[in-house]
């Protein structure tokens, strides 16, 4: 292994052999990633930082190394999205319902990570209660993405809701991220990063302590800058647990043993379905290439159909906003989060508090979901939208007796200027058009880098597995790796701000 | 079918969402425009088939009926905009 010239170069898992093996010391670390994040104030990636609690951290993890008690994620430093609950930090999930929310509780994702030694250097920004796909709907501000396009000064999004993560991750803030994905917001935002980010299987990761966004389909995973560190970090997120009755008792296998075994002989399916009208010649050329070198390094590529494809996002702005709808009517100014005054009665408090308290984005789909869920709408819209999903499921199970995987891309282009699409919902939401299918089907994805645009703008590609086979996701996602030797990275224009 | 401002101003009370009235067309509108794009599920034939209630195929697991937590009436109370002596406080409700 050589060393980086830099330490917020490091990989995850180099750093954490690194630190193992006495080379640095978690304090040099995570002082580097401190004044990372600290230089980095343009792009707004955090919305808390929290150096005195990283430093500490640190120390404490220097302690256990020198004791030789030193646990798998020992002294690494990570950004945590703002929807995950921290206890003893403030949490405001991109809100401004819960802009002084201090959490007297520890999400159960992130307790493991601090079990594991991990140094938490920060709350990132994100859209508002994750609803958004480019970082533009937190009430903390938009994230800038740490990409330009060549010989350009605009700022681009980096993608939603994990847009905080996203920057993070790519801008070398951290050595990872946490993110969450209920319609493509760990994916989306990774692919127009140039970063790695998975969505495991609905179960794989506890949702306890994570602000509620759409129940049956949220899901947390690792935002890295290579599948090796997303396969170490989810390794560490996953597990079982008994405040979350949906989380699934299925062992955690170690995903890092199997990375490098290839993808010789794997049944690659290419969906005819996501090759979708007006998709940009550059996005269907990733894809082609995709292919070319999966089949080069002996992977069989077979040709599938997904006939309920195009149903999916329709299906999904019913659903999600169903659930958010009833998921967000605890927000009431009363036990915790933003209470209005001068309330002339308990109704009205309800409804100001709301109304100040959630954004725009929030606010529409708090109503077309308690308009899809009331009376007389219910099976035109909710139970119908419900049936699809069976439908969608379904596809995938009939193709998967064919294939052990799909290979699709991973976003409909790179990433956009800031303000161009928040005029039109619609437009904004089909941002997320190839990874919503998998979250309605409770299935894996994995979204990991493999080009650049002509502009210098990275794109990815999707890699969509069977629940629960994880490790073939890596598997795969490595081999694209490994083919594009993807390893471009931003100028940091940020720091001669 | 079209949402005209009255059904937003049905919804927003459901909602609980205090909506200014110069909201109330602007937000007809945006509804409306996600309604019509959404009436494309129309054209799947769903008959017959289950709607989805999990997506994992798994028992909802069943645990001790017993007390696992408590006495944190502090932590509870630790982010209520209104609260005095452990009670949340709320504008009178009973005249």
């Amino acid at each position: 292994m050589s060393l980086p010239t830099s330490l917020t170069d490091f990989t995850l898992a180099d750093a954490r052999d690194a630190v193992h093996a006495k080379k640095i010391s978690s304090k040099e670390l995570t002082q580097a990633f401190v004044k990372a994040v600290a230089d980095a104030k343009p792009l707004n990636a955090f919305v808390t930082e929290t150096p005195d609690k990283a430093l500490e951290m640190a120390a404490a993890s220097d302690a256990r190394i020198a004791a030789g008690t030193a646990r798998p994620l020992e002294g690494l430093p990570l950004a945590i999205k703002d929807l995950f609950c921290t206890k003893g930090v403030k949490t405001t999930a991109g809100s401004h319902i819960l802009g002084n929310f201090i959490p007297p509780y520890e999400s159960t994702v992130s307790q493991n990570l601090w079990d594991a030694g991990a140094v938490m250097l920060g709350k990132t920004n994100m859209d508002e209660f994750a609803m958004g796909s480019s970082n533009e709907t937190s009430y903390y501000g938009p994230v800038f993405n740490p990409w330009r396009a060549r010989n350009s000064n605009q700022n681009l999004v980096p993608g939603g809701s994990s847009g905080g993560s996203a920057a993070a991750v790519a801008g070398n803030l951290c050595l990872a991220a946490t993110g969450t994905d209920t319609g493509g917001s760990i994916r989306q935002p990774a692919a127009v990063t140039g970063t790695v980010g998975i969505k495991p299987t609905y179960g794989r990761c506890s949702r306890w302590g994570i602000v509620a966004f759409a129940s049956s389909l949220d899901q947390a995973g690792p935002m890295t800058r290579t599948v090796r560190d997303s396969a170490i970090l989810l390794k560490h997120m996953a597990s079982v647990d008994p405040k979350d009755s949906t989380s699934v008792d299925v062992p955690v296998p170690d995903y890092e043993a199997d990375l490098e075994k290839g993808v010789k002989g794997l049944r690659v399916g290419i969906p005819k379905e996501y090759r979708i009208d007006g998709m940009p010649p550059e996005v269907e050329q990733l894809w082609q290439k995709g292919i070319d070198w999966l089949k080069a390094q002996g992977a069989e590529i077979i040709d599938v159909s997904l006939p309920h494809t195009k149903y999916a996002l329709p299906a999904y702005y019913i659903v999600a906003p169903a659930e958010a709808s009833s998921n967000l009517a605890r927000y009431d100014g009363v036990r915790y989060g933003h209470r209005a005054n001068g309330a002339k009665d308990i109704t009205d408090l309800y409804e100001k508090s709301r109304a100040e308290g959630f954004g725009k984005e929030v606010q529409r789909r708090i109503m077309i979901g308690t308009y899809v869920l009331s009376s007389g709408y219910y099976d035109a819209y909710y139970a119908r939208a419900q049936k699809i999903r069976t439908l969608i499921l379904r596809d995938f199970t009939e193709v998967y007796k064919k294939v052990d995987v799909l290979l699709t891309p991973a976003t409909p282009g790179p990433a956009f200027g800031i303000g161009e699409k928040t005029a039109d919902p619609v437009s904004m939401y089909l941002n997320d058009v190839f990874t919503v299918t998998v979250n309605l089907a409770g299935l894996p994805g994995i979204a990991v880098p493999a080009g650049l645009t002509e502009n210098g703008l990275p794109l990815g590609l999707q890699f969509i597995g069977k629940a629960f086979d994880e490790a073939t996701l890596f598997r795969a996602a490595r081999a694209i790796e490994t083919a594009s030797g993807f390893n471009a990275k931003p100028t940091q224009w940020w720091r001669a701000a | 079918m079209s949402v005209d401002k009255d059904t937003v101003r049905r919804i927003a009370k459901l909602s609980r969402l205090a909506l200014a009235d110069d909201r109330c067309a602007p937000m007809a509108a945006e509804l409306d425009g996600i309604f019509k794009w959404v009436e494309q599920l129309n054209e799947v034939n769903v008959e017959g088939v289950t709607p989805m209630t999990s997506v994992v195929e798994q028992r909802l697991k069943m645990r001790d009926d017993v007390v696992t937590d408590g006495n944190v009436a502090p932590a509870l109370m630790s982010n209520a905009p209104g609260g005095e002596d452990n009670f949340f406080v709320v504008p009178k409700v009973v005249e």
